[in-house]
């Protein structure tokens, strides 16, 4: 049975889509099967991320009202063949989402897929608490700023209330995973502390991502980071974050762009 | 090959742009929903169906959007039948 890893975040637009796609890309970078399910009913934006928005045709509704097989709706991406995608829906109404669809067909995925990644839609509602519902493993996505942090928390909140694994007296392994960490900001003190975010949830640090122009290249591109810029130091802290997933233990480095220089020379201007 | 290298030296925002186009003209109209297609599928195998024994599982259906053209292709595996 493949492992359920949920993206989530409570806070809109942290980085929860882009991270799935990273994590996702460096799993299977790595040699293993992997699964993206877009839960952002209405709003998705893993397919375009990914690079595959002109071939969607069924979506997780689809499957759901059985109108088409699971088979017949997951894209397989061009660079990576054990990399698949199922879209989240366009159009149609949320509640078509519902608790026994979403159950059947993530337990289908689990037993084809040694991952399924579930992209989870901004806020604490029914979507979010249905992309969780099923998680054995979570990355709270967060960015150093106290709003951010507040809504990891509310999110850590609904993942030991909500879950099926916490209606059976168990944990999902929650980890934290810091994206748009801007080290001229952190420099200049403006930026909450690593370490301070990490006392404040008590939960262990997956990985720290920089604020970087190869994420932005990569989502013009739709192309996961990891693959599009393998080299790139957000596509490093990915790689890392996922071999930190399946259990390895590795140095935390806290990333420094290429401008470093720059930033700690003009670091304090700015400030 | 050469569409790649060329795409490489593009500017990422002018890829960007083209796919958000090629996306929206999709999305605005029609052939952006997926009812489309799967009214169209469903049509497909009841005609099919009419000669050879068929199962919906065994459509396949794929779309490759494009900006002037876009493709619907439409695989069915049906048994060989014998009289
Ligand atoms: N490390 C990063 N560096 C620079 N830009 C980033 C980084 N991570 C994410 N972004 C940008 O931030 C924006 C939001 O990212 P993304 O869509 O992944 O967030 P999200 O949490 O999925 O949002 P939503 O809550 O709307 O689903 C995007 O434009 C993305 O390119
Ligand atoms: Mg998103």
């Amino acid at each position: 049975m493949g492992q359920v890893l949920v993206v989530t975040s409570g806070k809109g637009g942290v980085g929860k889509t882009t991270s799935t796609a990273a994590l996702g890309a460096a799993l299977a970078q790595g040699g293993q099967s992997v699964v993206l399910v877009d839960f952002d009913v209405g709003l998705r934006n893993l397919d375009l991320v990914m690079g595959a928005e002109r071939r969607v045709v069924f979506d997780l509704i689809n499957v759901i009202q059985d109108r088409a097989k699971l088979s017949q709706a997951l894209i397989r991406d061009k660079r990576l063949d054990n990399l698949c995608l199922l879209p989240a829906s366009q159009t149609r109404d949320k509640d078509a989402l519902t608790e026994d669809g979403v159950a059947r067909v993530i337990e289908e995925l689990q037993s084809n897929f040694d991952w399924v990644i579930c992209d989870s839609p901004a806020g604490i509602g029914r979507g979010a608490v249905l992309a969780m519902q099923h998680a054995d493993i979570a990355a709270i996505v967060t960015n150093p700023e106290i709003s951010s942090v507040r809504d990891s928390d509310r999110i850590i909140g609904l993942l030991d209330a909500k879950t099926e694994k916490a209606k059976i007296g168990e944990h999902v392994a929650k980890h934290l995973l810091i994206t748009r960490y801007d080290e001229t900001r952190a420099n200049s003190g403006d930026m909450l502390q690593i370490d301070d975010v990490l006392d404040i949830l008590s939960i262990p640090l997956l990985g720290i991502v920089p604020e970087s122009q190869e994420v932005l290249r990569a989502s013009n591109l739709g192309s996961p980071v990891t693959i599009c810029s393998p080299k790139s130091v957000p596509a490093l802290a990915y790689s890392d974050a996922a071999r930190r997933l399946n259990g390895e233990v590795l140095e935390m480095i806290i990333p420094a762009e290429k401008n470093r220089l720059l930033g700690k020379l003009f670091g304090r201007r700015a400030a | 090959m050469k569409m790649f290298a060329l795409r490489k030296r593009r500017k990422t925002s002018d890829v960007a742009r083209e796919r958000i186009q090629i996306l929206l003209a999709h999305e605005r109209g029609v052939i952006g929903s997926s009812d489309l297609i799967a009214t169209l599928r469903n049509e497909i195998l009841v005609a099919v169906a009419k000669y050879v024994p068929v199962e919906i599982d065994q459509v396949d259906v794929k779309m490759d959007r494009g900006a002037t053209l876009s493709t619907l292709q439409i695989d069915i595996e049906f048994p060989v039948i014998s009289r």
